[in-house]
């Protein structure tokens, strides 16, 4: 069951070592920082929404923590470019349903792509909050959250 | 009863000591378990599993309040618990002795009870830099409530107290100094004695922190003289939810209770109260009986086994690990104090200790990963966090080459 592979994919590796969108947006629309203060984890995600149909025309983090909540960061920014505020916000709840194991992304319909290699988190309780820190503060953003969000709360 | 771990003069048979220990023969994800989490609390063995179960079937009932013969046996056992904690750390006397749910509570006790009628406005409270979240916030609390200032010894790069800096800070404002003995995410033994007489010096009480200590040497409070020392029984191998609060009788009769309510009276009508002597005064409300019950197996297993047996091999596994360990590319070492118990806290620059602790647990490994409960401590070396590995005189040399080979596969996968 825990075969380590399953939580440490390459691509999760991979995306630890050579983050995407690792650096400040200035003119972000959007902005938040997310915290997970049982761990020390802090990443900052910046967004800049189309004005005119308000899709996610840049989105960028900041920040450091584990491998897991880094990669999870950074495929978070990959996968979320050129999305609706709407898509963006289903996958944030069906990735927060799969590292739960409440969606299994092998036998249900999801829009998660690629990000289905977190799946693996889910045998691990301890660690889903690194993988969904960078999804919440996401939310956070477009929510235009004044607080830090803390996983603890 | 069961059969202890017979002392042995000079060396301490590991495989015996497991024996004694059901819990280390797990498996873990298909690998034996190797339990190296014991400065977060420390697994028991049979005796104090055995004494509490038979407690539970055989002689519960409550103190302190029965008439009848059951309540009147299990308060003996219970005050007999008192004695042998007193003996344990040579206490001048058993009514010095508050049993408390652990050093956390202690703490707070002594904040509360003793600082509150004595810390005014301007006053000065010494605590150092590498204290336990439970010993700097309940300071930081009474600081705040009175107006008064809370100073911190600094602590230099190999994690030892700056002594010097600490006799500065000494002054006739200073009201009360608590300090750990031994640092739970360093492993640093401070020089509490010469720390105590300093303090006396200007007339001081010093309280100690012996959370980490109690498991890892003998206490002798007269030697130390130290004004309170507190420690928490599931650290010295006996139940979670009971510890000790030692306080000279002086103290404990100045002091002001924490809590009131039942046991802990001598007479209550509704115009006044009259309280109890210490330590009752102390422990209002039934107690955790059973969890005193066992504390005492747990002192009595201590014996058994010998602290003269435990140090030296305790250190023998610290000098293993600590070698071992500077052996793996990239592992750095946080805490080099010359004088240490057996906790090493590590880090790798760009291997983040929670994944750390996460591969290792796929090998049965238990570390600890995260800030420790010190956060000022991480800030103070420029860390995150650290992976922790702390070993007891259970753990052998075969699962510190298991961690080494772990930390191997660790810096593999993040080659
Ligand atoms: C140095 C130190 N002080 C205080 C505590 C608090 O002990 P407890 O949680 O048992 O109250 C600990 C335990 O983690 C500790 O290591």
């Amino acid at each position: 069951m825990a075969d380590q592979n399953e939580l440490y994919q390459q691509v999760i590796l991979e995306h630890n070592k050579k983050p995407r969108n690792f650096s400040v947006l200035e003119e972000a629309s959007h902005y938040a920082l997310g915290k997970n203060p049982l761990c020390g984890d802090q990443f900052a995600v910046y967004l800049k929404l189309n004005e005119d149909n308000g899709t996610i025309e840049e989105i960028r983090f900041q920040g450091s923590g584990c491998a897991i909540s880094k990669a999870s960061a950074s495929l978070m920014t990959v996968n979320l470019k050129g999305k609706s505020e709407e898509e963006a916000r289903l996958m944030k709840d069906e990735f927060q349903k799969m590292v739960t194991g409440q969606l299994d992304p092998d036998t249900e319909p999801h829009h998660l792509g690629r990000l289905s290699i977190f799946q693996g988190v889910k045998q691990y309780p301890v660690r889903v909050k690194c993988a969904s820190l960078a999804w919440h503060t996401l939310e956070a953003a477009l929510n235009k959250e004044q607080e830090a969000v803390s996983t603890e709360s | 009863m069961v059969t202890l771990m017979e002392k042995t003069a000079t060396h301490l048979d590991v495989e015996r000591i497991r024996a004694d220990f059901p819990i280390l023969k797990q498996k873990i994800h298909g690998h034996p378990l190797a339990y190296l989490d014991n400065a977060a609390t420390t697994q028991k063995p049979l005796s104090v599993i055995e004494r509490m179960t038979d407690f539970y079937m055989n002689e519960y009932a409550t103190v302190r309040r029965g008439v009848y013969e059951m309540s009147a046996r299990a308060t003996i056992a219970y005050d007999e618990v008192r004695e042998k904690v007193a003996r344990f750390i040579n206490a001048p006397s058993s009514s010095e002795i508050v049993f408390v749910r652990g050093t956390t509570e202690a703490i707070n006790l002594v904040a509360s009870g003793y600082g509150r009628p004595f810390v005014q406005a301007g006053d000065e409270v010494v605590i150092s830099a590498i204290e336990h979240h439970a010993n700097i916030v309940p300071w930081q609390q009474l600081c705040q409530e009175k107006g008064a200032v809370l100073k911190v010894i600094p602590v230099n790069d190999d994690g030892e107290l700056d002594i010097e800096a600490y006799q500065a800070l000494l002054t006739d404002k200073t009201r009360i100094v608590s300090v750990n003995h031994i640092s739970n995410s360093l492993g640093t033994i401070n020089p509490i004695k010469a720390m105590i007489d300093m303090a006396h010096q200007r007339g001081i009480p010093v309280l100690i922190d012996g959370a980490q200590s109690i498991q890892h040497m003998p206490i002798d409070v007269q030697a130390l003289d130290c004004d309170f020392f507190a420690f928490s029984s599931h650290k010295i191998y006996g139940p979670t939810g009971i510890g000790v609060l030692y306080a000279k009788r002086q103290h404990l009769n100045a002091m002001v209770p924490y809590q009131t309510g039942g046991d802990m009276i001598e007479s209550v009508t509704f115009e006044k109260t009259t309280f109890a002597k210490a330590p009752n005064k102390f422990e209002a409300g039934t107690p955790a009986i059973a969890e005193v019950i066992g504390l005492g197996a747990a002192l009595d297993y201590i014996n058994a086994v010998g602290y003269e047996n435990i140090q030296p091999y305790e250190h023998h596994l610290l000098t293993y690990a600590t070698q071992a360990l500077l052996q793996i590319e990239g592992l750095r070492i946080i805490g080099n104090a010359r004088e240490k118990a057996s906790v090493i806290s590590f880090v790798f620059d760009d291997i983040h200790p929670h994944d750390v602790g996460t591969l290792l647990d796929s090998r049965g490994i238990a570390v600890r990963a995260g800030h420790h409960c010190t956060q000022p401590v991480m800030e103070r070396f420029h860390v995150p966090a650290t992976t922790r590995a702390s070993f007891s005189f259970y753990n052998t040399q075969q699962e510190i080459d298991a961690l080494v080979d772990g930390l191997r596969m660790v810096t593999q996968v993040f080659r």
